[in-house]
């Protein structure tokens, strides 16, 4: 079931996330709700979505059961805000952030972390 | 070479969607330039109930309504930019792109709105999502049986901080004055509260903690004498300031960094107009952002077609 109303693709289920990283080299997944913090950074993915073809993003609903792979991430531990964004390279999470981003601090982490090597 | 517009509008929060419905609609070629995500100040309000016309709704959703009502009539919207140069004098205005796009128009709406004041102290950014934020309806479940502080004393901080009381088992309320700017229904519901304690004239100083925040330190302002606060969260509503930094040096600011407006919504530019928060008002709600926002595209149409 479908909890969020974006225009990226939303993930139901832990194993749609697992396959989602394994197949692909770089993920950028969203776990947030439909709230003020949450809004901006999915608008700054579907921005980046045109332009990063190397990266996959997609949105997974907070309150769903399904998020708990998510929300009890070792790298989330101690987050205290919505949303929780998390970066994987090559099926691993390569960073993780908590609360409200701006296009500057998602793109740096994307150059920092999915950056192409020569 | 420079896109051409009638009319571009900088910003897209209620003001600038409203303007690029108008305009739009009045069959100019539009163009909204936004440096954040589309809706503004909207999209950060949990519920709008006063909103005439439209029953009770998410401030998401009615941005996304305007957004796709500006869409609809032809208006592009360009949203997570980031504006690095303004020409705003002469007949043609333009503006430049990080990335080195430009965009030329005959007109320009100025709406860039306002974001919510930090409190720019050691360890605001370190411990952001970690123990502060900035939305009491977005988190305060995550402090569910802690104790928190709340920063400020409008409206906001003391309806934020009597609904945290439903998760919280203690707020603490600082406030940098020894009264209230927020109503006088908003005080007097916090201070009934049993959970809620206030500590005045005082301000933040410092967040500290190992990891997730721990502590805060507060200075008492008439005696400056400091202490520290264990807290497991702190709320900051200390209130917004215009978004106006760099447009400061072509259009006439008062001294609060608010733009200085005709009732045409004119600034001292000819051909640039302003609307929404971030110009000289009293009131800001989205019902004033909306009027203004036709009122600037109506006078923007006229400009362009004269």
């Amino acid at each position: 079931m479908k909890f969020l109303q974006t225009n990226l693709p939303e993930i139901e289920t832990a194993a749609e996330l697992e396959k989602l990283i394994n197949e692909n080299e770089n993920v950028m997944v969203c776990c947030g709700r439909m709230g003020p913090m949450c809004l901006p950074v999915y608008d700054v993915m579907e921005e980046l979505e045109e332009d990063r073809s190397n990266v996959k993003f997609a949105v997974m609903a907070f309150d769903n059961p399904e998020a708990a792979v998510i929300r009890n991430a070792p790298e989330c531990r101690g987050f205290m805000g919505l949303p929780f964004t998390m970066y994987y390279k090559n099926g691993k999470v390569a960073d993780a952030t908590s609360s409200i981003q701006n296009m500057q601090q998602v793109t740096s982490i994307l150059d920092k972390q999915f950056a192409e090597k020569a | 070479m420079d896109e051409v517009f009638d009319v571009m509008i900088i910003g897209a929060g209620a003001a600038g969607l409203t303007a690029g419905i108008y305009a739009s609609r009045a069959k100019l070629s539009t163009l909204i330039l936004n440096e954040g995500a589309v809706g503004g100040q909207m999209v950060l309000t949990e519920e709008i109930a006063n909103y005439p016309g439209v029953p009770a709704t998410k401030g998401y959703m009615l941005a996304n309504t305007m957004k796709q009502q500006a869409k609809s009539f032809g208006c592009k919207i360009k949203s997570n930019v980031k504006i690095v140069r303004y020409q705003l004098n002469g007949t043609v205005k333009s503006v430049e792109l990080e990335d080195g796009r430009s965009f030329q128009a005959k007109s320009i709406i100025l709406t860039p709105g306002g974001k919510p004041r930090s409190l720019n102290i050691t360890g605001e950014e370190q411990f952001k999502g970690k123990g502060i934020s900035y939305c009491a309806t977005c988190d305060g479940d995550f402090f569910t049986g802690k104790e928190v502080v709340v920063v400020g004393g409008g409206n906001s901080a003391l309806e934020e901080a009597v609904a945290l009381t439903q998760y919280a088992t203690k707020v603490t309320i600082v406030h940098q004055f020894d009264h209230f700017q927020a109503f006088k229904h908003a005080v007097e519901e916090a201070q009934k509260n049993p959970k809620i304690e206030f500590v005045l004239e005082s301000e933040l100083r410092g967040f500290y903690g190992n990891g997730v925040l721990q502590k805060v330190e507060i200075e008492h302002l008439p005696s400056g004498k400091r202490s520290e606060l264990k807290t497991d969260g702190t709320f900051i509503f200390v209130g917004y300031q215009p978004n106006t930094e760099s447009i400061k040096e072509f259009v006439q600011l008062n001294e609060r960094g608010e733009i200085m407006v005709d009732p045409a919504m004119k600034t001292s530019v000819d051909g640039v107009f302003a609307a929404g928060d971030c110009i000289a008002k009293r009131y800001r709600q989205v019902t004033t952002a909306v009027a203004e926002g036709t009122i600037a595209a109506l006078s923007a149409a006229e400009y362009s077609r004269s």
